[in-house]
């Protein structure tokens, strides 16, 4: 029995027409981000993927675009939407996770927390510079003993008699840690103190005294990103480094909120990366006299993908939509975050294995992805982590400990 | 230093376009774009108000449908202001009447010492529109620059030949048509984006313009389009087995074409 013909016409990259939920503006803004992303980053991004690099020059030209902190209001930030923000993040992903780190890092993990929580002097003083991308912000919450757990953290900050903080104690894992002019570090307080022992945040200058950062190497993931180590040993801060409007986790929870919001569109981009390179090399690879795409095999593998870039799509611009009119969840974010990362990290593979041999090089997009996809399984939150607040979410139960 | 840039939007080069059977012009009634060659154009204008130190880049555009896209994306480049032409009755315009309302339009645009238009078209191509401007405008006409550089009341242009290019210089104001590729069109910034929603888009009609529905559109047109026909297949290339000599065949080939 033979099909009726399948119209044609449909665009295999956005079969739904999820185009059409955007905005002409939100359309223009994403179209120079793609544009941006294939001039600057895909013609170089294999190469820095190879030799461990991330080049600190690129922070000016997503500076000159705006895209840091452009979600943010005044001082030098665009003050776009969240949904932009989030197509922003596709499109840099769509390049390499780890640009879209980059950003992520710089504009919802380092910018926000000084934007939101920092006075107006500390604003002043950083914001500006960091939208340029003339300076370079990290974020230190995670610790060598303290990951997904991170209110067991060990760094301590002590103020003395004169105001002045002192802070001791090793950041794992930081994200441009030694590329950053700045770090916004996460602290416990005296027990004894003020605060009671509660966690704050601080503003460091990374040439404060006594801070330094080493680059951890030997990664396989991420490698087009900067990952560093923090040590401080006494690091001695005016009183005026603390952030002064925020006080306990809800600090660092609220930034990494923004960052995994980023993610959930992020690794779309990612996904349909793989999905694009699948979709063409399967149409030009012949095998046993057809390209391979003809095969019912390989057919059901490209459908599979293409159905999981469109769904993750909408997820995407649903929460983004959701931010955006305030009604966005942590439950939501936790959802965004853990699907489609998941879902990336599926497309990834079954992208591979349609490439194959050549599917296991860096001449191809679709193992970088798949090898950094791990490491954004794991940041922000892991997959485990974002199920127990769904678990906890839908039945009432807490399960992490 | 105020610079009018004409810049075209016209239907998303990479959809496939198709010809309406009725009118046998181009079809566009989807979403149209900015021609990538005015990109160009506008890329020089805002390098030339820098260097002045001063002014605004205006844009002129003549549509279909009161359409802005393509005017946002130049306007989030860092256009100050535009001038838009959106008329039932320029359907049908051949590239003299698309001239006639565009050199109304720079009029309406205000006082401008300088108007910049691409060499040519992506779309329609007959690249006569810029001289046919500054025809109707009574100002000298510079091509095909590759650079500009404006000295008190003159421009200098370096205007590029097969060869090279020429040295040179008329007085303002005048029409210069740029050449694609010869700047490197900035991004717009986020910023630019966010700030060009409220720039402001004069949309105008014939009567605004005070031009006459006559001159212009189909009944305007002193061309007729007599017959549309699918192009032919590009014919099956040639194959050069190498016997040791191919070379030389090729070279011969490309001399044929004065390619070398
Ligand atoms: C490339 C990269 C960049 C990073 N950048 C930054 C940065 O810029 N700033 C920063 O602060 N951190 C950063 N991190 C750290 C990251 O956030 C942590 O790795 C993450 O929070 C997990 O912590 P962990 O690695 O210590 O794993 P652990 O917390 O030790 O977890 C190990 C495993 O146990 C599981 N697990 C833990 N607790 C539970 C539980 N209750 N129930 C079930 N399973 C559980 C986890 O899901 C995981 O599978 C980065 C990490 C990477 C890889
Ligand atoms: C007989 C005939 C009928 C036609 N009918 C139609 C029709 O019904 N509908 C239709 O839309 N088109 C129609 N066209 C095509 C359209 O009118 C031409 O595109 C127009 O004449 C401009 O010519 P061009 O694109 O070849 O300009 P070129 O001379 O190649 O353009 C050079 C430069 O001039 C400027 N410029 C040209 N056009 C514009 C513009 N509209 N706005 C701003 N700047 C501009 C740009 O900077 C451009 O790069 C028709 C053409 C012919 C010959």
């Amino acid at each position: 029995m033979s099909h009726a013909p399948i119209p044609n016409g449909a665009d295999p990259l956005d079969l739904l027409g999820t185009d059409t939920l955007l905005t002409d503006e939100e359309r223009l803004l994403r179209d120079t981000v793609r544009k941006f992303v294939a001039d600057k980053v895909l013609p170089d991004v294999g190469e820095w993927f190879d030799a461990g690099t991330f080049p600190k020059e690129m922070a000016k030209e997503f500076g000159a675009l705006g895209v840091l902190g452009m979600h943010l209001e005044g001082y030098g930030c665009a003050g776009t939407s969240a949904t932009a923000y989030g197509l922003a993040c596709t499109e840099l992903e769509f390049g390499d996770s780890g640009a879209r780190s980059f950003v992520s890092v710089q504009g919802s993990l380092a910018m926000f927390p000084i934007w939101a929580f920092g006075s107006e002097e500390q604003k002043q003083e950083w914001l500006p510079g960091m939208a340029a991308g003339d300076l370079i912000g990290c974020f230190g919450l995670t610790e060598p003993d303290s990951g997904s757990d991170p209110s067991s953290m060990r760094t301590t900050a002590r103020q003395d008699a004169s105001g002045d903080w002192i802070l001791n104690g090793a950041k794992m894992w930081i994200t441009n840690g030694s590329i950053a002019d700045v770090a916004v570090v996460w602290a416990r307080t005296d027990p004894d103190g003020p605060d009671r022992g509660a966690v704050r945040g601080f503003v460091v200058p990374t040439n404060s005294s006594g801070f330094s950062a080493p680059a951890i190497h030997r990664k396989v993931s991420l490698r087009a990103s900067v990952t560093s180590e923090l040590v401080l040993e006494d690091v001695r801060l005016p009183a005026s480094a603390v952030l002064p409007g925020v006080s306990g986790m809800r600090g660092p929870l609220s930034c990494l909120n923004e960052a995994r919001f980023g993610i959930s569109f992020g690794s779309v981009g990612a996904a349909r990366a793989c999905y694009e390179a699948a979709l063409a090399y399967a149409g030009e690879r012949v095998q046993f006299d057809k390209p391979i795409a003809g095969f019912q095999l390989t057919q059901r593998k490209l459908v599979d993908m293409m159905v999981k870039v469109q769904r993750g799509t909408l997820l995407a611009l649903h929460l983004g939509r959701a931010k955006d009119e305030g009604t966005l969840t942590t439950p939501m974010i936790s959802f965004g975050k853990m699907d489609n990362v998941r879902m990336a990290l599926e497309v990834a593979r079954e992208a591979r294995s349609v490439l194959g041999a050549n599917g296991i090089t860096t001449e191809y997009p679709v193992i970088r992805h798949m090898n950094n996809l791990e490491s954004v399984y794991t940041y922000e939150g892991t997959n485990e982590i974002h199920t127990l607040i769904l678990g906890q979410a839908i039945t009432g139960l807490q399960a992490f400990s | 230093m105020n610079v009018v840039v004409c810049v075209k939007q016209i239907p998303d080069p990479a959809d496939p376009g198709a010809l309406d059977p009725n009118t046998k012009t181009l079809k566009r009634d989807g979403k149209l774009i900015l021609d990538e060659s005015d990109s160009y154009g506008v890329e020089m204008a805002l390098q030339l108000v820098d260097a002045a130190g001063g002014g605004e880049v205006t844009l002129v555009s003549m549509a279909p449908n009161g359409e802005t896209a393509g005017l946002r994306t130049a306007l989030a480049m860092g256009a100050a202001k535009a001038v838009l032409v959106s008329d039932d009755a320029l359907q049908g315009s051949d590239a003299l009447g698309t001239s006639k309302v565009l050199a109304k339009a720079i009029e309406r645009a205000g006082q401008a010492d300088l108007i910049l238009t691409a060499t040519e078209s992506s779309d329609g191509y007959t690249g006569t529109v810029p001289e046919q401007i500054a025809e109707l405008l009574s100002l000298p006409s510079v091509t095909f620059a590759k650079s500009i550089t404006v000295d008190g009341s003159s421009v200098k242009v370096q205007r590029q030949t097969e060869s090279g290019y020429d040295d040179v210089e008329c007085p303002l104001p005048a029409v210069v048509s740029v050449t694609a590729g010869v700047v490197e069109p900035r991004y717009p910034s986020f910023k630019g984006i966010m700030a060009a929603k409220s720039k402001p888009v004069d949309q105008v009609g014939l009567g605004d313009l005070g031009v006459d529905a006559g001159s212009v559109g189909w009944a305007g047109a002193g061309q007729e389009i007599v017959e549309i026909a699918t192009a032919e297949a590009r014919a099956a290339s040639t194959v050069v087995e190498d016997d040791g000599e191919a070379f030389q065949k090729i070279v011969d080939m490309l001399a044929e074409l004065k390619i070398v």
